[in-house]
């Protein structure tokens, strides 16, 4: 349906009858509006905030979004289960991985697939790989808002360390695409764990120059400390999960409380803060990149041996290529999962399966028909809810916290509209 | 096929839900009550949602971690249209419990329906009751669900669209709107330099 001209213009907010500010706020016409976004640097991806200014100060904020809605949702309803991992490594951009993991751990709860030990220690060290690289861009990024350039490039150099690692491990550095359905599309080679292992030796070094640089620096405390305040009554009854929660005093870790994967297996400490500002927030992700440093040392030094699928008998994952093209099974394994009618068995039931991203908790929720694809395919983006929370922590702080706040945050616009 | 293997039992933590469901029992009678996957849900009558929900958060679920809706327009063997799902979790006990309600469309005179005469928020949908008094995280979830999906939340202190444009009419995760097709950007008509 074309939508008219008139209607087009309609976007736009620019009459004061429009914006839900407070009486007080319309009555006052000193105070100025500011449009933050949605191209803008410190936003670092596309979203929008409209500012009532009073002088520097910021009176109330009103985010929007949409910018980047790509209809992902409406796009797992058509495509395969296999298939929408793709998507998925599009959501948080930063962290794929995580993602990755994250929708295939729902569909295989929702297929009630029992993975594999060695593929759930694999689908655990680069669960946590990437919530390294994703801490080390969000605090890197906050570092670079509040003119901290330096830190970032020491946090950027070790993200490329984690690219290459994923290189070798399945060719591609960004959007990985790296689980399937009952297991993953490239085993653990030598090298690979070799890296990891290398990494796991050189990444404390940086860590500690890192905290060196910035978590004692007066400005960057100054700049932090007491901006953004999110209390723990707030951060529960506002859906905040994840680092934001734990920064406030939540304890709330679904590695712990709901141990998926191999979780269960390893020696973490959960880590919180209680003053739920922007420092709280840096400090909780610096100590959750040690953790889980220490749950891939485990893991890389305990990894099972044996497949890292599922037998090609019971037909809960693709067989591998070589299966396909020198067995019998595996060709007529892989064209039954391949085709329309046959593929995986699927249940008639929905199913909902939190996993803790880096972000926060990230959950699919699946509605299951019986055929290829997913009925309906809901994502739970912690980042929408913690942009929910925006407007509340930057209420009565300056233009120049608006970056700081929405940094430790870590808000990824992709995941936020979907 | 053959079936695949069973999940196996995972140590039930204090993911128990059964005081939680007697105590709901006893104060609001029977409800229809399901399990999968150790994931216990209830369906809920949309006249008495909001008390449930209430009652549920004074029980220790004071946490919502998701509010979203699925369309049953296609779903084989579905009666109602749409199943709002709300997902509770305890932050204390880390149990988890889903709340089902379901709606449909409000009957209407079939002109009135089809003509694009009224503004959107004009338009007859099927609505519930807004869980924000309850939850701030229902906020935005509760515009999205109203943006994709078309379900009216009452007593939503600002139900405008999240994510489409404004003036966008249609919702689009409802199984009646295309993939491809509607809405699209090669049918927005092209503005010019000269017309703005």
């Amino acid at each position: 349906m074309p939508i008219a001209p008139s209607q087009y213009d309609h976007d736009v907010r620019t009459s004061d009858s429009e914006f839900p500010a407070s009486d007080r706020t319309r009555s006052e016409d000193y105070l100025w509006t500011l449009n933050f976004g949605p191209q803008h640097p410190a936003t670092h991806t596309t979203l929008r905030l409209v500012l009532t200014l009073d002088g520097e100060r910021v009176v109330d904020a009103l985010p929007e979004m949409g910018y980047l809605h790509s209809g992902f949702e409406k796009l797992g309803e058509h495509l395969t289960f296999n298939q929408y991992v793709t998507v998925t490594d599009r959501m948080n951009y930063i962290s794929p991985m995580a993602n990755n993991v994250a929708w295939h751990c729902a569909v295989e709860k929702l297929m009630g697939i029992q993975l594999t030990p060695r593929c759930q220690y694999i689908r655990t060290i680069i669960a946590e790989l990437a919530r390294i690289s994703d801490h080390l861009l969000s605090n890197g990024a906050v570092g670079l808002d509040v003119g901290a350039f330096t830190f970032f490039l020491y946090a950027f150099y070790q993200r490329e360390v984690i690219y290459d690692i994923f290189e070798t491990l399945c060719g591609a550095r960004f959007t990985n695409s790296y689980t399937r359905v009952g297991g993953v599309s490239h085993d653990f080679t030598p090298l690979v764990v070799q890296k990891i292992r290398d990494f796991v030796k050189t990444f404390p070094k940086t860590l500690a120059d890192m905290e060196r640089l910035l978590t004692r620096n007066r400005i960057f405390v100054d700049r932090t400390k007491g901006v953004g305040v999110l209390s723990k009554e707030a951060a529960i009854n506002g859906g905040a999960s994840g680092p934001v929660a734990r920064a406030s005093g939540v304890p709330r870790d679904l590695r712990k409380d709901e141990p998926y994967l191999a979780y269960a297996d390893f020696q973490f400490q959960v880590c919180c803060a209680a003053a739920g500002d922007c420092y709280a927030r840096y400090l909780v992700r610096m100590q959750e990149m040690r953790e889980s440093l220490k749950i891939v040392a485990q893991a890389i030094e305990n990894l099972p041996a044996g497949d890292v699928h599922i037998g090609i008998d019971q037909r809960t994952s693709l067989p591998t290529k070589k299966q396909v093209y020198s067995t019998i099974e595996g060709t007529i394994s892989h064209f039954e999962l391949s085709m329309a009618n046959r593929g995986f068995e699927v249940p008639c039931e929905e199913s909902y399966m939190g996993t803790e991203a880096p972000n926060g908790e990230l959950g699919f929720y699946i509605v299951g028909d019986g055929s290829e694809s997913a009925y309906r395919a809901r994502c739970r983006p912690p980042s929408l809810l913690h942009f929910s929370l925006f407007p509340q922590l930057i209420r009565g702080h300056t233009l120049s916290d608006v970056v700081a706040v929405l940094g430790s945050l870590n808000i990824i616009a992709a995941e936020l509209d979907r | 096929m053959q079936t695949p293997t069973p999940m196996p039992s995972t140590p039930s933590l204090t993911t128990d839900t059964s005081d939680v469901l007697q105590l709901l029992a006893d104060r609001f009678g029977a409800l229809d009550t399901s399990s999968f996957r150790d994931q216990t849900r209830i369906v809920v009558p949309e006249s008495e949602s909001l008390e449930v929900l209430a009652f549920l958060k004074d029980s220790g679920f004071d946490m919502l971690v998701d509010l979203t809706c699925v369309d049953y327009l296609e779903y084989r063997g579905a009666k109602r249209r749409y199943g709002l799902v709300y997902l509770l979790a305890s932050t204390l006990t880390n149990q988890r419990l889903t709340i089902r309600i379901f709606v449909d469309d409000p009957v209407v005179d079939e002109h009135t329906a089809l003509s694009d005469g009224p503004a959107p928020t004009d338009k007859p949908m099927p609505t519930v009751r807004s869980a924000v008094p309850l939850w701030a995280a229902a906020n935005w979830l509760e515009r999205e669900v109203f943006d994709l999906f078309g379900v009216r939340f009452l007593g939503h202190p600002d139900l405008r669209r999240l994510v489409m444009p404004d003036a966008f009419t249609a919702h689009p995760l409802r199984k009646d709107y295309p993939l491809q097709g509607r809405g699209e950007r090669h049918n927005f008509p092209i503005l010019t330099r000269d017309d703005g």
